[in-house]
């Protein structure tokens, strides 16, 4: 089977084609092409400023762009972010954003998507995280950092995404926790939920990644699999290592 | 101060304090989602009121108390959607100067069309007697209505706050409104309905208020100050440092003129009953201001205060 039949066979669930991006007058991606696939946990790898979270931001609508942004063949560009998130995107900001006023619960109410329970119910959130029910009726705001970024990708599994994008989920955790958010997201992906990961913790994305991109300068300058990243030592060295 | 005028002047302060809450809910609500005080929102209370009249003259006072108040929501809701979201780019200080000039072409386009004198806007029929006697002096139904309304106005909005999906929303919106939107709501219309349910309730302050107060283009201007001075006092973005802020704004109003005392009484307490000649006629006109005339002044001492010394306000969590 040539390379060509197999992406006929499984077409992506997230593509994006030639997308750029802009912070007022500031270009800050020069035409990103790539795919996520059902089921898929692939990672974005870059340091600081090389545009990963923009493209996040951008595939969610929060930034303006040129390009394609499809689900499921669907495109989505130009949209609006609540109309995207209807779509099937979900995405967990780096600054994590939990309403710190409300309450655990009504922190998970509120990703709730209107129509009943999907693929994830409150039920199904509490059991991923029995710490999150008996801590139901707590106000968010004083959770543990650790606490609070597993409440911020549960708020937004509990929506239902076909996608979820998550940026720097282990960023100021404890080493205990950054095993449990790597743990999460595999059971994620193995319920058939694709996610697209920002990480700065190579060896999380190496371990857990199906699939990588290393982005540099606002655009993709690697593609491959974790072994193939492993390979190639040239890459880490022009591209991560600090 | 007798008991009787303690008595009275304390439900005059509760009534008055709610009426002011109505309208400083609405203010403290639009305030905490957009960032910008409205300066147009007293205007929408006095709209609310000429609506009613309107509306009351001809199908009566009932009906004028629902339909007047959601004229002037949808009145607010377009202000919101065609205004206020346009001028939005071009930053706070646009905003801050579109309901500045919206407050002014609302005064002119009442002018224009009730003139400058005052409309009879009376006190319904239906309502029109006196609610209970105390100390041999009457107190009006249309007063207990308008304290009913308001109050009841109140629980609504706490309950819809607290306990609906909807709140939860609005709540999330106030401090969050790119991750709600991210979430899958409808922020931008989760602003104009806040802004359309602000401006209601304002309007609905103006109904109850219209038969009270003298329903005039002036109405306006002179209640605006006092809201910023209660959405300042109570926290901006405070609900509840707004309801606080809206009792003590209407107590301190109410007793200020119930109180006749004067700055020579106060001296008079010590012992000292003439104002030292050395100061001569500057010090002999102070010495005679009462309290009741110093009142109108005192929100806005108030305010000064709190500014200084806690500019968060009572209830705020931000300067």
């Amino acid at each position: 089977m040539t390379h060509h039949d197999q992406s006929l066979v499984t077409a992506p669930l997230l593509s994006v084609e030639n997308l750029q991006a802009w912070y007022g007058k500031s270009h800050i991606l020069h035409g990103v092409t790539l795919t996520v696939g059902q089921g898929e946990i692939v990672s974005l790898l870059g340091r600081n400023g090389a545009g990963r979270s923009t493209l996040l931001k951008s595939i969610m609508g929060a930034v303006t762009t040129k390009g394609a942004v499809r689900l499921s063949g669907r495109d989505l560009a130009g949209q609006r972010p609540h109309k995207i998130a209807h779509a099937g995107i979900g995405y967990v900001p780096e600054s994590r954003d939990i309403f710190p006023d409300l309450t655990v619960r009504e922190n998970l109410i509120l990703g709730q998507k209107p129509g009943g329970a999907g693929l994830w119910s409150m039920e199904d959130i509490f059991d991923l995280f029995p710490v999150l029910r008996t801590r139901a009726d707590t106000r968010a705001g004083v959770l543990s950092g650790g606490e609070q970024q597993m409440l911020t990708i549960c708020r937004t599994l509990i929506g239902d995404p076909d996608l979820i994008m998550i940026d720097e989920p282990t960023e100021g955790l404890a080493p205990k926790m950054v095993a449990a958010v790597g743990q999460l997201l595999e059971r994620i992906a193995a319920r058939g939920v694709s996610i697209l990961l920002v990480e700065q913790k190579l060896v999380i994305a190496l371990d857990i990644s199906h699939r990588l991109y290393v982005m540099g300068h606002g655009e993709i300058v690697f593609e491959g699999t974790p072994q193939a990243l492993l390979d190639a030592p040239e890459v880490r060295a022009e591209w991560l290592e600090v | 101060m007798g008991i009787e005028v303690v008595t009275f002047s304390v439900v005059n302060s509760i009534l008055y304090g709610m009426l002011l809450f109505l309208l400083a809910s609405g203010l403290t609500l639009i305030f905490s989602m957009m960032g910008v005080l409205n300066f147009a929102h007293a205007s929408f209370f006095m709209v609310g009121a000429y609506f009613g009249f309107e509306i009351s003259r001809r199908v009566g006072f009932f009906p004028a108390l629902v339909l007047a108040p959601v004229a002037v929501g949808l009145l607010g809701a377009l202000v919101e959607r065609f205004g206020l979201r346009r001028v939005h780019k071009f930053g706070h200080l646009g905003e801050l100067l579109f309901t500045f000039g919206l407050a002014f072409v609302i005064e002119e386009a009442v002018q224009m069309i009730w003139g400058r004198s005052p409309q009879d806007f009376q006190v319904p029929a239906a309502l029109n007697f006196t609610a209970f006697t105390l100390f041999g002096t009457g107190y009006p139904a249309f007063r207990l209505f308008m304290l009913v309304v308001a109050v009841a106005v109140f629980a609504a909005l706490a309950l819809l706050l607290a306990r609906t999906r909807i709140g939860l929303i609005v709540k999330a919106s106030l401090t969050h409104p790119e991750m709600v939107s991210m979430l899958g709501h409808d922020v931008p219309l989760v602003f104009m309905s806040v802004f359309g349910v602000g401006s209601a309730l304002a309007g609905l302050a103006g109904v109850i208020a219209g038969p009270v107060l003298v329903t005039q283009p002036s109405m306006a201007a002179a209640l605006g100050p006092i809201l910023f001075v209660i959405v300042v006092v109570g926290g901006l973005g405070s609900l509840a440092g707004a309801f606080v802020a809206s009792l003590l704004i209407g107590f301190i109003q109410t007793f200020a003129v119930a109180i006749n005392l004067k700055v020579a009484d106060v001296f008079g307490l010590i012992g000292v009953t003439q104002p030292p000649a050395a100061f001569g006629a500057l010090l002999s006109d102070i010495w005679n201001v009462s309290v009741a005339q110093v009142g109108p002044v005192i929100p806005y001492l108030l305010l000064v205060a709190m500014l200084m010394f806690r500019p968060m306000g009572l209830f705020g969590k931000r300067a």
